[in-house]
C-alpha cells in the first residue's frame, strides 16, 4: 500500500472539509479523486502531503506517518499543488535546479527538462511560459526528487486540450516506472483515462470507490445508443426492450434510445430487427456511458454545476 | 568543486515492496547545488530583474544625497545686504560708513521703495541717520539675517564714530569637513536606505511568495525552512556591502564626506543594522497575505523612523519629553553609531549602548517573527 487513510476528518469553522474517509492507494496505480468544487479532494490530499494535519483519523504514507517522519517522506514525494505560481523571474532551468537541490537524491535538471518537453524553454523565464508551460514545470518541480509517490491537485484545470494531453502523457510515462500516482481532478475524461481506481467525493464524504469501469457498469448502462427510422415512430418500445443486450428503451425525441450493456451485440441486433421490418435507419448514434453519468446518477447534480 | 561529503546518502526508509523503478545513483553535487545557495541565488536574480527594486536600493539614494548635497551646500559667508534712507540729512555719509566695512553690500534708497526692500527681505535692515550721533534702525528681528545685519552695519557705525573696542580680536578660520549638511545626511540616508532594504526587501518577497502559495510548495519539499529564511539574511549581507558601498563612496568622492572610524566598526554596525532591520521584515511579513496589507504594516513600522530618527535632521529638535522613545529606536541607534563612526572617528566602545538597542529589536523582532510565522 502507498497510502492509507482511516476515519479521516478535518473541519474549518463553518465547514465540515473532510467527513470521515477511508482510503488505500496500492503502490504502483493511479487514484483519483474525483469531485466538484468543495468536495473536500484538495484537503484529502493535503492532509497526504503533510501540509495540513487532520483533526481525527490516520494517515499512513509509504509506510510513514507525518508526525514520526515527516522529512522522510518529504524526501520521497513529488507534489504539484493547486494554484501554486513560481516565481516568474527566474528561468525554467533555474527553478528546476532550485527544487532539485532540496532532495538529497534525485534526477539531473537537464533530464526532468527534457522529460517534461520544456527543453526549448530551457533559459525562458517562468513569466514568458504558457498555461500549459507552465504547468509541465510544476510537473517538473514534482519529479525532479525522483518521487515514489506522485500528488496531482487538479493538474489540467484551465488548460487547453492540448496541454492537458501533454500532461496526461508525462503521468502516463511516470506510471510505467511502477510508481504512484494520486491526483484530483474534476474532469470525467480526465480519471477515465488516467486512473485505475476512482474515489467519487461529495460533501467531504466519499460516495463511491472502484474502477472507472465498474463504476459506470454499476450505476448506469455502458453505451447508449440513438436511432430514428423512416418512417418514423413504427416501432413498439416493448419490442425494443426484448431485443438482445438491450436493458432499458425509451422514446427519444422523435426517434429512439437503448441503454446497452454490450455494444457489439445490440447493434447488429438492432439492424437486424429493422430490416426483418423492412424499416429504413435515417440516424444511428452511441456513446459510452460516462462517470458524469455516474456522478449525476449518484447526486442528482453535474460535476461543473458552476 | 565537488566534495564527497556532501554526496547524500540514499534513502534508508526500508518500506514494503519496492518497485522494480530504475533509480540512478546520486550524483556528486557541487557547492552550486546545495540548497542554501540556490534559495540565496533566487534573491539575487529576483531582486536585479526587478529594475524598480534596483533604482530604489542604488540609485534613489545617490540621487537623493546628491540633491540635497547641493541644495544645502555651505556658501561662502555671504554679504548682508542693508540700506540707507536717502532722504534723511547725513544720508550719504552714513552710506559711505558702511560700504566701508565688506561683509555689508549698501543701497541707497527712497522711503517707498527702502520700505518694500525690508517687506520683501531684499534687505536686511534699513538704517536711517537722525541727525548728528543718532541712527535708528529698520529691521524684523525675528529674522536671523536681520539680527547679523544689525550687529555689523551698528559695529561698523559706531567705530566710525570714533569707538575703540578695549579688547584686540582676531579670526582663525576653521572649516573643517564633518560639520556641513551633506556630512549629517549621508549616514542619516545610509541607515535609511539599509532600513528600507532591509524591512522591504525581506517582507515584500516573503509575503509575494505566501500570495503566490509559493511558501506552501517550498515546504511540501524537503527543504529547511530555515534555509529559507537563512537564504534572505546572507542575500542581505552580501548585497549590503554593494548599497553601502554605492552611497557612501558617492558621498566621500563627490562632497568630501569624511569616514573616520575603522572600516571592521562600520562594517558591524552596517551588519547589525541590516540584521535588525531584515527582522523586523520578517515579522511586518509573517502574517499577512496580500501585498497591499504587508505594505501598509510595513510603512507604520518605519514611519516614526522616518520622522524621529534624525535621517535629515537631528532628532534632538523633538521635545526632551519625546527622547526616550526617539532613543529606543532601531534607526535612531543605527544612525548615531553611523554618524559616531563617519564623523567622528569613535570607536566601537563608545557604541555599545545604540548596540544594544539594536541587538534587542533584532532578537525580539526574530523571536515573535518565528513564534508569528505562517508558511501557507
Amino acid at each position: 500500500m502507498s497510502l492509507t487513510i482511516r476515519g479521516l476528518r478535518k473541519s474549518y469553522p463553518g465547514v465540515t472539509a473532510v467527513d470521515g474517509i477511508d482510503l488505500e492507494v496500492r503502490t504502483g496505480e493511479c487514484f483519483g479523486l474525483l469531485g466538484p468544487n468543495g468536495a473536500g479532494k484538495t484537503t484529502t490530499v493535503e492532509i497526504c502531503e503533510g501540509l495540513t494535519a487532520p483533526d481525527t483519523g490516520d494517515v499512513v504514507v509509504l509506510g510513514r506517518r507525518w508526525t514520526d517522519h515527516p522529512r522522510e517522506l518529504r524526501e520521497r514525494l513529488g507534489i504539484q499543488l493547486q494554484e501554486t505560481q513560481l516565481s516568474e523571474k527566474l528561468t525554467v532551468e533555474e527553478t528546476v535546479r532550485l527544487f532539485r537541490s532540496f532532495f538529497r537524491a534525485g534526477r539531473a535538471v537537464d533530464e526532468v527538462i527534457d522529460l517534461v518537453q520544456l527543453d526549448e524553454k530551457r533559459a525562458a523565464r517562468v513569466g514568458g511560459l504558457s498555461g500549459g508551460q507552465k504547468q509541465r514545470l510544476a510537473l517538473a518541480c514534482a519529479l525532479v526528487g525522483d518521487p515514489d509517490l506522485l500528488f496531482l491537485d487538479e493538474p489540467t484545470t484551465g488548460l487547453d486540450p492540448q496541454a492537458r494531453r501533454q500532461v496526461w502523457d508525462l503521468v502516463e510515462r511516470f506510471r510505467t516506472t511502477g510508481r504512484t500516482v494520486v491526483l484530483t481532478t474534476h474532469y470525467m475524461d480526465e480519471a477515465e483515462r488516467l486512473c485505475d481506481r476512482v474515489g467519487i467525493m461529495d460533501h467531504g464524504k466519499l460516495i463511491a470507490l472502484d474502477t472507472p469501469r465498474a463504476l459506470i457498469r454499476a450505476r448506469c448502462a455502458e453505451h447508449v445508443v440513438t436511432f430514428s427510422t423512416l418512417p418514423a415512430g413504427a416501432i413498439d418500445i416493448e419490442r425494443l426492450r426484448a431485443m438482445e443486450g438491450v436493458l432499458d428503451a425509451r422514446p427519444d425525441d422523435g426517434g429512439y434510445q437503448l441503454d446497452v450493456a454490450e455494444l457489439h451485440r445490440a447493434v447488429p441486433a438492432l439492424l437486424a430487427f429493422l430490416a426483418g421490418r423492412g424499416i429504413e435507419l435515417s440516424a444511428l448514434e452511441t456513446h459510452s456511458a460516462t462517470l458524469e453519468d455516474v456522478f449525476v446518477s449518484l447526486t442528482g447534480r453535474h460535476l461543473r454545476d458552476d | 568543486m565537488t566534495d564527497a561529503t556532501l554526496t547524500p546518502p540514499r534513502r534508508e526508509i526500508p518500506e514494503g515492496p519496492r518497485q522494480p523503478a530504475a533509480r540512478p545513483p546520486a550524483r556528486r553535487r557541487g557547492w552550486r547545488d546545495r540548497s542554501l545557495i540556490q534559495l540565496t541565488l533566487v534573491r539575487y536574480r529576483e531582486f536585479l530583474r526587478e529594475p524598480e527594486a534596483v533604482f530604489w536600493v542604488f540609485v534613489f539614494p545617490v540621487l537623493l544625497a546628491g540633491g540635497l548635497g547641493v541644495a544645502f551646500r555651505n556658501r561662502p559667508a555671504a554679504r548682508q545686504p542693508v540700506a540707507v534712507l536717502s532722504t534723511a540729512p547725513g544720508a550719504a555719509q552714513l552710506a559711505a560708513a558702511l560700504r566701508s566695512d565688506s561683509s555689508l553690500t549698501v543701497r541707497v534708497l527712497g522711503d517707498s521703495e527702502a520700505a518694500r526692500a525690508l517687506r520683501t527681505g531684499e534687505v536686511a535692515l534699513v538704517a536711517v541717520s537722525a541727525g548728528a550721533g543718532a541712527v535708528s534702525y529698520r529691521l524684523d528681528d525675528t529674522r536671523p539675517e536681520a539680527r547679523t545685519a544689525r550687529l555689523l552695519a551698528d559695529g561698523v557705525v559706531q567705530r566710525a564714530a570714533g569707538r575703540r573696542d578695549p579688547v584686540s580680536t582676531r579670526d582663525e578660520q576653521v572649516r573643517e569637513r564633518g560639520s556641513r549638511y551633506i556630512d549629517f545626511l549621508i549616514p542619516g540616508l545610509l541607515g535609511m536606505n539599509l532600513m528600507g532594504s532591509g524591512i522591504w526587501g525581506i517582507g515584500f518577497a516573503v509575503v509575494d511568495a505566501r500570495k503566490k502559495k509559493l511558501l506552501k510548495r517550498l515546504i511540501a519539499t524537503p527543504m529547511r525552512r530555515a534555509e529559507y529564511l537563512a537564504s534572505f539574511l546572507l542575500s542581505r549581507l552580501t548585497m549590503l556591502c554593494f548599497e553601502v558601498g554605492t552611497l557612501l563612496g558617492f558621498g566621500v568622492l563627490v562632497f568630501g564626506v569624511p569616514a573616520r572610524g575603522s572600516l571592521a566598526a562600520l562594517v558591524l554596525i552596517c551588519l547589525v543594522a541590516s540584521l535588525t532591520f531584515g527582522a523586523m521584515g520578517l515579522l511586518g511579513a509573517s502574517r499577512v497575505r496580500t501585498v497591499e496589507g504587508a505594505s501598509g504594516l510595513m510603512n507604520l513600522m518605519m514611519l516614526p523612523m522616518w520622522v524621529f530618527s534624525g535621517v535629515f535632521f537631528s532628532s534632538s529638535n523633538f521635545p526632551r519629553a519625546m527622547q526616550p522613545f526617539i532613543q529606543a529606536l532601531p534607526l535612531t541607534a543605527v544612525n548615531n553609531m553611523l554618524r559616531a563612526n563617519l564623523l567622528q572617528g569613535a570607536a566601537l566602545g563608545t557604541m555599545w549602548g545604540e548596540m544594544g538597542i539594536a541587538a534587542a529589536w533584532l532578537v525580539l523582532c526574530f523571536v515573535v517573527a518565528l513564534k508569528l510565522f505562517r508558511w501557507k
